[in-house]
This record gives C-alpha cells, sequence and structure tokens, in this order.
C-alpha cells in the first residue's frame, strides 16, 4: 500500500503560477528594452534610421564617430567635468553625511532637505538658480560654470549615499580607536574613512555616470565648449543621423559596464539588500533631465 | 565624543558651500520673480505684475493645465506599468529576482537624451515604427501623429519613469512580510482580495512615492517636449526656457519657475503627510 | 579645586576615585550622584540590571560621555576633564569592536603605533600579548574569520599591550554560549592575576559576578546599592533588592520585640530592635530537622508542609508551607521523595536584617 503525502511539505513561497502577470511582465520588459535595443541596432543600418526592416549591416558609422573631432572633444570635457564633480561631491558629500550622522547644529533639518533638493526639483530650476548666481556675480559661462552646477547638485548623491554607508560603521570602533589612545584625526583616517571605502567607490562611480549623462542643469550652464549630452543634442537639432545611434550605443554599453560594477560594489559594502538602499537614494534620485 | 573643533570642520564647509551655491541661487530666482524687464533691461523694482501676468494670460494657463495633464497621464502609465513589474518581481520571480531586478535598473541609468532620440527615431514618419507597420502592411502611408505630440510626449516620458516607479514600490513590496499573505490565504481570501486587502494598502507608501516622483519631473521637463514634443506639446518648462532665450523675460521666467516648485513643494509635502499616515510600521 | 579628600590624592590604596559623579541624559537621570574607590591591582565588578547605569559609569571613566556633575580622578589627577585617547585606560568593548580592515596582529599593534612607539618594541609586545591570550598562532587572520572567543581574546590583548592602569570591560562574555563563558571566566581570572593590572568588569551576570571579582559594586536606578565582597555581599546583604538579586532568598516580614522576631508561625532569635523588619533567609540556609545536629539555643525548628519537590541534580528545592505568610524556598541536597508533613530547622546566625 502506498500512501501519498498531500500538501503537507508544500513550500512556503507563494504560488509561481500565474500566467497572465508574466506575460504582462514580459511585455513591459519589452517595452522598456525595445527603444534600447532598435537604437542599437539601427546604429549598423546602412540606410540610416528609419524604415524596417534594417538591410545592409555595416560599422561605417562607427567609423565615421571615430572620425569625428568634435564629439571626442565634447566627450573630453565631459570627462573632465565628470572627473572634478567626483571629487567635489564625494569631499563635501563626505562632510555633509559626517555633519547629519554625528552632529546637532541649528539649521540642521534645513540643512538636510536643502541638500537634498536638486534631486527632487526638476533640473530647469536648479540650472536657472544657478544662472542667475552666475550672472549675478559676474561669472562667465564655460566648463566652469558647468562644474558648479554638476558638483553642487551631485552633493546630494554623495551625501545619500556616504550617509548610509556611515550608519553601517559600528560606533564602536572608532571608540575603540580613541580607547587605544588614536587622536580623533588619526581616528578617522584609519578607522573611519577605510570602512567607507567601498561607499566612496560606488557614490564615485554613481557621481561620474550621473554626471557624464546630464543636461537639464548644463543647458543653462555652457559656454563655448560642449559637453558630450550636449554635443549630441546640438547635432539632433540639425536632423537625424545613425552616427549618433553609434555614439548612444556606446554610452549605452558604458552605462551598463559601470552600473553593474556600481551594484556589485554596493551589495558588498552595504550587504543589506541593494534595494532598500536604493529606494533611499533612488526614491529621490535625479534623473538626468529632471 | 566629538569635540566641538571636529564638529565644527565638518559643518562649515559644506554648510558653506550649500547656502552659496544652493539656498542663494534659488532665493535669486525667487527675487527674480518679483522684478521686471524694462527697455530690455533687468530693473529691481519689486512688484507682482509676473504672477498677474501668468495667471491672465490665457497661453501660458492652457500650456501649463496641458503639462499637468501630461505630468498625470504619465505618472499613471508608469504605475500601471510599474507596479505590475514589481508585484511580479517580488512574489513570482523566484531565483532569479536579483537577476531581473539588476535588468530592470539598468535602463534606469542610461543617458535620458540617448533613450529620448530612440523614441525620435522610432515614432517619426520616416521611423521604425512606421516602417514596421508598413511593412505588415497594416497601414499603407506613414502615420504622421505619432510623433510631434503631446501623445509621443508621454510615450518617452513613461519609459523614462515607469523603471523610477517601479524601485520605491519594489521595495516596499519586499518589505511585507510574507506571513501576512500565507495569512490572508489561510483565512479564505483568494489572490485578488489579499492583494486588494493586503498587499496594496501595504505598499502605498512606495507608491505615492514613486508616483510623486514622477509627476513632480514630468511637470518640470523641458527636454521632452523639444525631442519630440513639436508645437503642440509644448510644457510649461519650455515656456520658461524661452523666456530666459530669445524671449528675454527673466523675472516672468522665475515666476512662472516659483509656481513650479510651489506645486512641487506642496504636492511633496501632500505625499509626506499621507505617507506618515499609511506607514505601518 | 583643592584636594579635599584624601583619596583623591593618589595616595596607596586609591586608584581611581569616582566622586560624586552624576549623569543626565535630557530629563533622564541615569546615574545619581555616585562615589567610589577602585584599588589598584583589584578585579571589581559593577553588576546590575539593564538601565542601572553600570554601561553609563564605564563609558564614563572611558571618556566616552561626560559626567553631568562630580569628578573622577585618577592617581591624584584629574580624568574627567582629559580626551578619551589621552587617558591611560583602555576598553574590551561587549562586541569586540576589532577593526575589521586589519589583520589580528595589526589591531593588537594598534595602539601602540598611534602613539608612535619604537618600531623595534611594537613586534616584541604585540607577540607577548598574543601568547599571553594563547591568540598567536593566528596573528595574520583578520577578525572576520575569527569565533566569537577568539574575537574576545584578541581584544583583550589589544587592550593588555598598552599596559593600561585601569582596564574596563563590557560585558565581554555576554555573547558567548554558557561552556565557553565558564572558561573564559577562569582565564580572564588568572589573566588578571598574572597581569596585576586593575580590572573593572560590568556585567548583569550575579554568579559571574561571584566568581571573579574581589570586589561587587551593586548598581541600581543609578545609585550604588551595596558595595563589598563577594562573601559579605551574599552572606550580609543590606538590602532585599540586593539578597534577591544575588542568589535567591526568602523574604521575612517581621515583627520584633524583646528580641524575637515573629513571622507568621517562625519565631527565632534577633539583635534587631523592636518594631517591624524584613529579613532575608536563603534556601539553603534551611534544611531538614533530620539532618541536622544543633548546637545551641539558636537552631530554630519548625514544621511544614511540602507543597513542591523539583529536582535539580545535586540539590533539590523544596516549597514549604509553614503559616509564615508566604512559601519557603528551601534547597536540601537531593534524596528520595519526602512525606508531605516535615520538620524543618535554620540557625538564627543565617537570618540577616535587610533595608527594604
Amino acid at each position: 500500500m502506498v500512501v501519498q503525502m498531500t500538501g503537507a511539505n508544500k513550500s512556503a513561497k507563494f504560488p509561481s503560477r500565474a500566467p497572465i502577470l508574466t506575460s504582462v511582465a514580459i511585455l513591459i520588459f519589452a517595452f522598456i528594452y525595445l527603444p534600447i535595443v532598435v537604437l542599437i541596432v539601427y546604429s549598423f543600418n546602412r540606410d540610416g534610421v528609419g524604415g524596417f526592416p534594417p538591410q545592409h549591416l555595416t560599422l561605417d558609422w562607427y567609423r565615421q564617430l571615430f572620425a569625428d573631432g568634435a564629439i571626442w572633444d565634447a566627450v573630453l570635457n565631459s570627462v573632465i567635468v565628470a572627473a572634478a564633480s567626483v571629487a567635489l561631491a564625494l569631499t563635501l558629500g563626505l562632510l555633509a553625511a559626517l555633519a547629519l550622522n554625528r552632529a546637532d547644529f541649528p539649521g540642521k533639518a534645513l540643512f538636510r532637505r536643502l541638500v537634498l533638493l536638486p534631486l527632487i526639483l526638476p533640473g530647469i530650476i536648479t540650472g536657472l538658480s544657478l544662472l542667475m548666481f552666475a550672472v549675478f556675480v559676474h561669472l562667465p559661462l564655460s566648463l566652469g560654470t558647468v562644474f558648479l552646477g554638476h558638483g553642487t547638485a551631485l552633493i546630494s548623491v554623495a551625501t545619500t549615499e556616504l550617509f548610509a554607508g556611515l550608519q553601517k560603521i559600528d560606533r564602536a570602533q572608532e571608540e575603540a580607536s580613541l580607547d587605544l589612545g588614536a587622536t580623533p584625526w588619526q581616528t578617522f583616517w584609519r578607522v573611519t574613512l577605510p570602512n567607507l571605502k567601498l561607499s566612496l567607490i560606488a557614490a564615485g562611480l554613481l557621481i561620474f555616470t550621473l554626471s557624464m549623462d546630464e543636461i537639464a542643469v548644463t543647458f543653462f550652464l555652457i559656454g563655448r565648449d560642449n559637453t558630450l549630452p550636449l554635443e549630441i543634442w546640438g547635432r539632433l537639432r540639425r536632423g537625424i543621423t545613425p552616427e549618433i545611434n553609434a555614439i548612444s550605443t556606446l554610452i549605452f554599453a558604458l552605462s551598463v559596464a559601470l552600473i553593474v560594477i556600481w551594484y556589485r560594489i554596493r551589495t558588498r559594502s552595504l550587504g543589506a539588500k541593494p534595494q532598500d538602499l536604493l529606494e533611499q537614494a533612488a526614491a529621490q534620485q535625479q534623473e538626468q533631465a529632471a | 565624543m566629538y569635540s566641538r573643533a571636529y564638529k565644527t570642520l565638518i559643518t562649515a564647509p559644506p554648510l558653506l558651500w550649500v547656502g552659496l551655491f544652493l539656498l542663494l541661487p534659488y532665493l535669486l530666482m525667487f527675487a527674480h520673480s518679483f522684478w521686471l524687464v524694462r527697455d530690455g533691461f533687468l530693473v529691481h523694482e519689486w512688484n507682482l505684475q509676473n504672477y498677474h501676468k501668468l495667471i491672465a494670460n490665457p497661453l501660458y494657463v492652457e500650456v501649463l493645465l496641458r503639462t499637468m495633464r501630461i505630468a498625470a497621464s504619465v505618472t499613471l502609465l508608469s504605475v500601471l506599468l510599474g507596479y505590475p513589474l514589481a508585484y511580479y518581481l517580488s512574489f513570482h520571480a523566484g531565483a532569479r529576482k536579483e537577476l531581473f531586478y539588476q535588468l530592470v535598473i539598468v535602463p534606469l541609468w542610461v543617458s535620458y537624451l540617448v533613450r529620448g532620440y530612440a523614441w525620435k527615431t522610432i515614432l517619426g514618419s520616416d521611423g521604425v515604427l512606421n516602417g514596421f507597420l508598413q511593412y505588415l502592411h497594416i497601414t499603407h502611408e506613414p502615420v504622421g501623429a505619432l510623433l510631434y505630440s503631446p501623445f509621443a510626449v508621454i510615450v518617452m516620458l513613461t519609459h523614462i519613469y515607469t523603471p523610477f516607479v517601479f524601485l520605491p514600490i519594489y521595495a516596499s513590496l519586499e518589505h511585507i512580510p510574507r506571513p501576512l499573505v500565507e495569512a490572508s490565504h489561510d483565512l479564505g481570501a483568494n489572490r485578488l482580495t489579499t492583494f486588494l486587502r493586503v498587499i496594496l494598502p501595504l505598499s502605498m507608501p512606495g507608491l505615492l512615492a514613486g508616483a510623486t516622483f514622477a509627476f513632480v519631473l514630468s511637470l518640470g521637463d523641458f527636454l521632452a517636449p523639444l525631442l519630440v514634443g513639436g508645437p503642440s506639446g509644448t510644457m510649461i518648462a519650455n515656456i520658461v526656457q524661452s523666456l530666459f532665450g530669445a524671449a528675454y523675460d527673466w523675472p516672468l521666467g522665475a515666476a512662472i519657475s516659483v509656481c513650479i516648485l510651489l506645486i512641487t513643494i506642496t504636492l511633496l509635502s501632500l505625499t509626506e503627510r499621507f505617507e506618515k499616515r499609511w506607514s505601518f510600521k | 579645586m583643592a584636594n579635599a579628600h584624601s583619596a583623591t590624592s593618589g595616595a596607596s590604596g586609591v586608584l581611581l576615585a569616582v566622586r560624586g559623579v552624576a549623569k543626565r541624559f535630557g530629563d533622564k537621570e541615569v546615574l545619581k550622584s555616585l562615589s567610589l574607590d577602585i584599588a589598584p591591582g583589584e578585579f571589581i565588578t559593577l553588576l546590575g540590571e539593564s538601565g542601572s547605569g553600570k554601561t553609563t559609569l564605564l563609558r564614563l571613566i572611558a571618556g566616552f560621555e561626560q559626567p553631568s556633575s562630580g569628578e573622577i580622578w585618577m592617581n591624584g589627577d584629574r580624568l574627567d576633564i582629559q580626551p578619551a585617547h589621552k587617558r591611560r585606560v583602555n576598553t574590551v568593548f561587549q562586541q569586540y569592536a576589532l577593526f575589521p580592515h586589519l589583520s589580528v596582529r595589526d589591531n593588537v599593534a594598534y595602539g601602540l603605533r598611534v602613539k608612535k612607539t619604537p618600531k623595534g618594541d611594537v613586534g616584541g609586545r604585540v607577540d607577548q600579548a598574543l601568547k599571553m591570550v594563547k591568540m598567536n598562532e593566528f596573528a595574520e587572520a583578520k577578525p572576520t574569520r575569527l569565533s566569537g572567543g577568539q574575537q574576545q581574546r584578541v581584544a583583550l590583548a589589544r587592550a593588555l599591550v598598552n599596559r593600561p592602569q585601569l582596564l574596563l570591560l563590557d560585558e565581554p562574555l555576554s555573547a558567548l554560549d554558557a561552556n565557553l563563558r565558564k572558561q573564559m571566566q577562569s582565564e580572564l581570572k588568572s589573566l588578571q592575576r598574572e597581569v596585576g593590572i586593575t580590572f573593572l568588569f560590568v556585567t548583569h551576570d550575579q554568579e559571574e559576578a561571584m566568581a571573579l571579582s574581589d570586589r561587587i559594586a551593586l548598581l541600581r536606578n543609578g545609585a550604588l546599592e551595596q558595595v563589598a565582597v563577594p562573601r559579605e555581599i551574599y552572606t550580609r546583604p543590606a538590602t532585599a533588592y540586593t539578597a534577591q538579586f544575588i542568589g535567591q532568598t526568602n523574604l521575612l516580614k517581621a515583627t520584633v520585640k524583646n528580641g524575637i522576631a515573629t513571622c507568621g508561625s517562625l519565631k527565632w532569635p534577633t539583635s534587631s530592635a523592636d518594631g517591624s523588619a524584613l529579613f532575608s533567609l536563603r534556601p539553603e540556609a534551611i534544611q531538614l530537622a533530620s539532618d541536622v545536629l544543633p548546637v545551641s539555643a539558636r537552631w530554630v525548628r519548625f514544621r511544614g508542609t511540602i507543597q513542591q519537590q523539583i529536582y535539580g541534580g545535586a540539590s533539590e528545592q523544596l516549597e514549604i508551607e509553614c503559616g509564615a505568610g508566604q512559601p519557603l524556598r528551601a534547597r536540601i541536597p537531593s534524596r528520595a521523595a519526602l512525606g508531605r508533613e516535615q520538620e524543618f530547622s535554620f540557625s538564627a546566625d543565617e537570618v540577616v536584617q535587610v533595608k527594604s
């Protein structure tokens, strides 16, 4: 006689059979990815952008891209601004995170909101405000003002990430360091900073990516020299060419690589589910064009 | 434990920087909205004319309303797309959850411009979509109304903000303890009822956060209309942009910006208050 | 401020003097004007429940908090005005607080290095410290790879290598399981004797306190309840709280008249003043009358009914109803089941008057 066990070993997981939901989810996924896929595919299309289906695949557009001096000048400009923004935002963001984490001072609540404001406000407002400021102090527009805009706005990203990293540090370690005779300054360098290493790298990667892609604030602060997004923007006004598809594809590939690295580092540094912290950070995260 | 010198050292620099380069500029914008342009020059006379112009001008009002309609549509669609995706990932994705999650956030960080441009190439008369439809003989001539319309703006912004709305909703759903769901089933509720009575209410904070975010950012967006909106898809931020450009009237532009700012802040405070009430932690 | 008390002037016999120290957090008073002297070379324990203020006092001595009022002196110098990193005091933290990015060796060397100890000395002292806690094999390992007990020892070495005048230990054994705890207790005790450094040990476990300490300072709600050697604090508790917190006891509400205390049907001779008084009688002091040969008139006999007999291995606990108001608890060596009615006996010397 065979005794059947029924139901007793049902796993605690939610039943997975939901065909409609699955199909819907797949469709939504497709909606999110399809435009990018189209973009990439047409960067190899000889006959330009449009029409269907793409025939005659070619690398010509990439060759044209690599010969295009103006684009690469713009890339260099973007990289310089991004690197400088990372330096500024990380430094001030670290101090701000420390201040919010450890000090009480008048106006702390206001400061916290002010620092996070550029993340939530549409970029045009931050961009115009800084423009007015530049005019007010007779500062000519240039990559310098762009750097000012990026660096200041991205302090918010740095603060959020580093604050989360600080909270993970066991306060007792700093006390132990003081207890063993290290001055507060020594403690900062020998204990606090090494513990923040991963958070700093993750924040830096994110700030770099966001600065490279920034348009809205940059739009109003740009001088003679273009950053990459604005160079592309300028060309778009003149018409569509697959060369833009090519550079877009490259940007996409690079962004993907950076973000995956960022995600891995963040997971390692914070241990907790990154989605919780991403929710904090990205729920107030500034989208490039915002 | 921290000396006063230490606390001053870490507080002063960011406070000063943010005060100088963030607070002051925002205040400047606020001040500009009360000034005037006369004979092509900025005049520092305090007045409310700009706000009168804003309210009295039917064009501005119309564009503002259109902008709010677009923002609302984008928000609604993003939620309608983002929620099922988050729900699927949280409750049905099983072991592949991490992978799918990464797949969703990757487009999030990819350039706004890149994605907007993609839609431009898809929706145009010579675009990919039209080519596709003609290829399948669904249509015989290009559908012109896809690009350069409010519709295109909505499609593009929805595409941009769906992952944004997904994130906080997913986080909320992940926070729901699974025993609650099991308890609901145990008490006799089917999946739909469980969703409506248990899961949806508990995911409200995330939903509100995401929706607010999408709305606020869509409201102030000026790039999408320039890319795919055309004249009929102009939004309020474009008006601001032109007032700071060719139409040189900074005070008026500032006034409109202040309005956008006010709407944003109001919405954010409302959401914060709602979130506190809805939060079940 | 002049050294009004000779005890603060670093005269032999007092290493650390806590004088009228109080600590408030907001409007909550965590320590209430506490005074305590700690002798050099002693193993003294701050014992108390959570919230009693024991950890706060430790942190004040370590320098992580400032007293709201009062002073702390060490060897004739004011301690509480010195910043933490300048004090000749080291701490072993409850969760060890080892630096995860440094190896065991670098952790232990940390204190020496930041104080710019000559490089030649560092290596030798670190090795010696590691040998003392038997962790020299693990010198190159990272702390995250070590077990709780092993991390414990490294934390100890890291603190001791600096040769502090006072070592603070903040519930260092509470995260260990029972067997490991007992083992570490005896190791700590012998280590302290070997090294000769004054240990200030904080715990909520009264058995641990009794096993390790030269003296116990019992804290309750921010004030010292009693400070004494373990034997005295056990046999002569000053208050009902002490009697109940340390070990078990029976509290007897009695009326004293003319040298006789009466509690229900129990009567015993006492030297306490007339009036009502509270007495403590330990369970192990109550024995079966048949087991005892009374040697003086101070032995009291009474009859009682056994309500419960709880077997405990080496001993048993009895609950006896004897008309004393509440059941008495007695602890006797184990034996086969007893009849319900029994005669019991205890010495009046074991009955201690306590403040309520």
